[in-house]
């Protein structure tokens, strides 16, 4: 059943992709000048150009192309990067890997902090702790990420050098990135739970839990938590594609070589075949993460049917 | 007599609520406090520029990267120009894009929803599905690519954050106007001989943009975060025009010998975002307690 609506929601999903496809093979054409050009790179001699303009078929109708565009990614071509003139694939298996554990990471991070906040909060309504927790979730949305990054840089790699002040794949060197890009969403998920727990305890079924005389605690794990939780990995789900785009700007701050920083680095180089590589892979990936959240949320709710 | 109490009623109905709504947010704590900052930032966007001290773009070569002093509250940056001066000169360009930007996405996001809506069929199916596309790029990714195509500067940024909201917006707006098309009123405009435009703004225009206005509010501070982090990136306004996302971008270079250039800048986005934040927060628990969340 389950297996079904994740089939039924993939399928649901193939004319955004196809249009993200139509649009990034778009992109490339509007930029200003000759594809083929672009593509060859700045430097290239008339003769290179053509020989780009044929293989990429660049001389045919468009709908021919998108074709030939749509062919090459069916085959998991994505084309030559002209800065390094190495496959995309391979730049992007690089990058990918720092970006992902640094989201992986910052996610965790989101779900544990901010839940656990939110809890919190809720459970102590109305206290100066509650306070606390609800001026640093809006305080963690309202920040500019490359903000609190360079705060973090300048506190704990400046002053107390605990950490490096560049991010990088080790340990000491994801703390900082991790902390940075997790600020905003321990902010959304600690309002959405602290709302969704509050909502939940005015509920009568926890009334009558109460009523019955059961311990605090267990009404809160066992009636409150359980039923709260749902809409929270729904908004963690949607936070998840958010931190992988907030990558951008938290890696250019930290320098961490991820595919943000490689994004920024492509535009600054005039790397097109990369950028639209990139763009791709990045909406992709934020489609199939939001389709998971879904598909989470269903798997867990008893009370959604696989509509 | 009979006449005149009927047209009165609504009105009088009408006004105390609205009277109230206000009152409201002003009672609100967190709601009044953001409708404080953001009355406070907009008005630095638009007196800002004439009240700094020293000229922001003024460069003094023999006070470079000093600390706050009782001539620079704020310190100089790396060519000596007044941080405190930059920072005020860069509210109007920081606000002024975001709500430039946001204006620009709701209008064009709410004619595309309104214009979907209404058409129906075919025109809204398509549109809709353009609409899922462009929501397919997380966040920032769209006014990226945008910009690698127009290159940087004001104008790019302005579009490429408003961009970000578009197909928000039409969608907000096509779901009102796919409840009010249904509506007694849009039938008696129709019969009374009202043209396609004039019951798609005269009419249905008026019915939905509530929400609309409410959700623009509460958007304001990310527009704002959008905008600034394109110029952090160095793909927005580009130095020397004081703004506060390249401020903090040049700021990074002297964090060790020159904090304040990161910190004045800093602080005062968040607070700009934060006010609006609050004040968008406290809008909908006024207006809309259904979309508390």
């Amino acid at each position: 059943m389950l297996l079904l609506y994740l089939l039924r929601r993939l399928v649901q999903a193939i004319p955004t992709l196809l249009g993200v496809a139509i649009l990034m093979f778009l992109f490339v054409r509007a930029l200003p000048g000759d594809p083929a050009r672009l593509y060859a790179g700045l430097d290239a001699t008339p003769a290179e150009v053509t020989a780009v303009r044929e293989r990429f078929g660049l001389d045919r109708s468009l709908p021919a192309q998108f074709g030939l565009y749509l062919g090459s990614l069916a085959r998991g071509e994505l084309g030559r990067s002209f800065r390094s003139d190495r496959p995309i694939t391979e730049l992007l298996e690089r990058h990918f890997r720092a970006t992902l554990t640094l989201s992986l990471i910052a996610i965790a991070l989101a779900m544990i902090v901010g839940v656990g906040l939110g809890v919190i909060a809720a459970v102590r309504r109305g206290s100066l702790t509650d306070l606390g927790v609800t001026i640093g979730s809006i305080l963690g949305i309202s920040a500019p990420s490359f903000f609190v990054g360079i705060l973090l840089i300048y506190v704990f790699a400046v002053q107390w050098r605990l950490f490096p002040v560049a991010g990088s794949l080790t340990w000491s060197g994801m703390v900082l990135p991790a902390v940075t890009l997790a600020a905003g969403a321990i902010g959304t998920v600690a309002r959405f739970t602290r709302s969704s727990l509050l909502e939940v305890m005015g509920e009568d079924f926890v009334r009558t839990a109460r009523a019955k005389g059961i311990h605090p605690r267990t009404v809160l794990r066992k009636h409150v938590l359980k039923n709260a939780l749902i809409p929270v990995i729904t908004i963690t789900g949607l936070q998840f594609g958010f931190l992988l785009s907030g990558a951008v700007i938290v890696e250019t701050v930290f320098n961490f070589p991820g595919l943000g920083w490689l994004l920024i680095q492509s535009i600054e180089a005039r790397d097109y075949p990369v950028i639209q590589a990139l763009m791709l892979v990045f909406s992709v990936q934020f489609v199939l993460i939001n389709l998971l959240a879904d598909v989470l949320y269903a798997a867990v709710d008893p009370r959604i049917s696989y509509g | 007599m009979a006449e005149v109490a009927s047209s009165a009623k609504p009105d009088a109905r009408v006004a105390p609520r609205r009277r109230s709504a206000f009152r409201r947010l002003l009672r609100h704590p967190s709601g009044s406090l953001g409708l404080f900052l953001s009355l406070l930032f907009v008005a630095l966007a638009v007196v800002g520029p004439y009240l700094t001290p020293f000229d922001a773009d003024r460069q003094n070569y023999l006070k470079l990267n000093q600390a706050p002093s009782a001539e620079h509250w704020l310190g100089t940056d790396q060519f000596g120009r007044d941080t405190f001066s930059r920072v005020l000169a860069g509210a109007r360009t920081s606000i002024g894009i975001g709500v430039a930007a946001k204006l620009l996405g709701a209008l064009v996001g709410g004619v595309w929803g309104l214009w979907s809506g209404y058409a129906g069929s075919w025109v809204d199916a398509v549109s809709m599905r353009l609409v899922d596309v462009l929501l397919a790029f997380p966040g920032l990714l769209l006014a990226i690519g945008l910009i690698a195509i127009t290159g940087p500067g004001v104008g790019p940024v302005i579009v490429a954050s408003a961009v970000f909201g578009v197909p928000i917006f039409a969608r907000l707006v096509r779901g009102s106007v796919l409840g009010a098309k249904e509506r007694v009123f849009i039938e008696a405009a129709r019969g009374l001989g009202a043209g396609h435009v004039r019951i798609m703004f005269g009419h249905l225009l008026p019915a939905v943009i509530a929400p609309v206005i409410v959700y623009a509010t509460l958007r304001i501070g990310v527009t704002m975060l959008v905008a600034a982090g394109l110029s952090f990136l160095g793909l927005g306004v580009q130095p020397p025009t004081a703004e506060w996302g390249s401020m903090l971008s040049q700021a990074q270079l002297y964090l060790r010998l020159d904090p304040w250039m990161a910190f004045a800048p800093g602080i005062a986005i968040t607070l700009a975002v934060l006010g609006f934040n609050l004040l968008g927060d406290g809008l909908r628990d006024v207006l809309d307690p259904t979309l508390r969340a």
